[in-house]
């Protein structure tokens, strides 16, 4: 996965990581402090594969996230994380999904520009014949209390 | 004896004939007799699929999975031009105008269409309202839901989106919308029985050419949509696995 560069961002001021990701790989990752609002009624879905590979989107997650549709399909679906999300929480998502239970949480997501957007994130295994064949999610606006409950949280996980 | 159609019952009113015209159209291009039959809500139309009596349904996306997975039946085609979107709706004179003012205890009219209900449900999340602090008035159609509004017994209603835009400009005058939906991958699919199975291909090629027609363009257009897409079973258990995503809680 490409690294983030500064000619992909909205704006000048914003803070660098490194990422590493459960599959080992690294990304530098530049974060900025502009917040994209959640559309009032959108709602943001997609189908992964047994290891998080995007494999369907909506126009919802499209447009949110900044990227094509192209440029996300194939894609793991760790594009979109955030620096400030701690590992805990989705390692917490796996462990239940896998488990064939539903995980629900709020997630901070990375756009493409940099910017972030929070979401409430339903997250289901699709069982056939007993077995787990992919993952689908739908998130929608995330409730501003529970927003600002995880931002306190969230920085004391990691 | 006739193949036996039914219609989801959550379709806009003032498009029964329209089903009507379309089914005389079908049962002349695939040379096959078919009857409608109509049904009043989604708990007779659970009953005659139950009973095995019906051969081609125009199904809700919620009602799809239990046909496909427990009934066998085929995906044929779906509409292009049109997705199920809901929208919650609120009395004109209101001075609500986002979801996170209304009361916590919110009286919600509602009709019985799974899908609507449950992503009505979900456009309340963010104000921090869950389905155990609401109160809900049943109604049988999307009119009454109107109605309810209007008449100040229910604070806010559930709609399909499609049917808000039908209302006549009385009617409109009266409610407006607060939130609507936008989803863009929820849809009715037409659905053939395992009983049709050896006609399930000269269906789909008719439907997919209807537009080739002459009288079928018309036809179309009093369905309300552009044309039929074929359909296949991977997007039918796309469809099953996005509304058991909606339907968790
Ligand atoms: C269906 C599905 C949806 C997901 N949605 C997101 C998401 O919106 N944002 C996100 O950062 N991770 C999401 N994840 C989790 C990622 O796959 C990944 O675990 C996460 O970004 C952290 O990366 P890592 O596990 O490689 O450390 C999702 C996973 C699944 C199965």
């Amino acid at each position: 996965m490409q690294d983030m560069t500064p000619q992909d961002l909205a704006s000048d001021d914003f803070q660098e990581s490194v990422l590493t990701f459960h599959d080992g790989t690294k990304r530098t990752v530049l974060a900025t402090e502009i917040e994209t609002k959640f559309p009032d009624g959108c709602l943001i879905v997609s189908q992964t594969d047994l290891d998080g590979v995007i494999k369907h989107v909506n126009k919802s997650f499209v447009t949110m996230s900044g990227f094509t549709e192209d440029e996300l399909i194939g894609q793991p679906h760790y594009i979109l994380r955030h620096p400030d999300m701690p590992p805990a929480a989705f390692a917490g998502l796996w462990e239940t999904v896998q488990k064939k239970e539903k995980w629900h949480g709020y997630v901070k997501n990375l756009r493409k520009d940099g910017g972030y957007y929070w979401v409430y994130a339903t997250v289901i295994p699709n069982v056939r014949n007993g077995e787990i064949v992919s993952y689908t999610s739908v998130r929608r606006k995330p409730s501003a209390n529970k927003v600002a409950e995880c931002m306190k949280l969230y920085p004391t996980l990691f | 004896m006739p193949y036996t159609m039914t219609i989801s019952p959550d379709f806009k009113p003032d498009l029964i004939s329209g089903w009507y015209i379309f089914n005389t159209w079908l049962q002349k291009k695939i040379d096959e007799k078919i009857h409608i039959e109509m049904v009043n809500d989604f708990k007779e139309l659970a009953s005659a699929i139950d009973k095995g009596s019906i051969d081609l349904i125009y199904a809700n996306p919620c009602d799809i999975a239990k046909l496909v997975r427990e009934k066998s039946f085929t995906p044929i085609a779906k509409p292009v031009g049109t997705h199920d979107e809901a929208v919650i709706i609120i009395k004109q004179d209101s001075t609500i105008s986002e979801i996170e003012s209304l009361p916590g205890n919110v009286k919600i009219a509602m009709t019985d269409v799974p899908n609507v209900n449950t992503i009505g449900l979900i456009m309340l999340e963010p104000a921090d309202i869950t389905p155990a602090d609401v109160e809900t008035i049943t109604c049988s159609n999307y009119i009454t839901v109107a109605k309810e509004v209007i008449r100040g017994k229910a604070d806010i209603g559930f709609l399909l989106a499609d049917a808000f835009d039908e209302f006549s400009s009385l009617v409109k005058k009266q409610v407006k919308p607060l939130i609507t939906s936008k989803i863009h991958v929820l849809h009715h699919a037409l659905l053939a029985s395992p009983g049709f199975a050896d006609k399930q291909k000269k269906l789909q090629d008719a439907l997919i050419t209807i537009q080739n027609d002459a009288t079928g363009a018309d036809i179309l257009k009093n369905l309300e949509f552009q044309s039929w897409e074929a359909m296949d079973n991977d997007e039918a258990e796309f469809l099953i696995d996005l509304i058991d995503t909606l339907s968790t809680n």
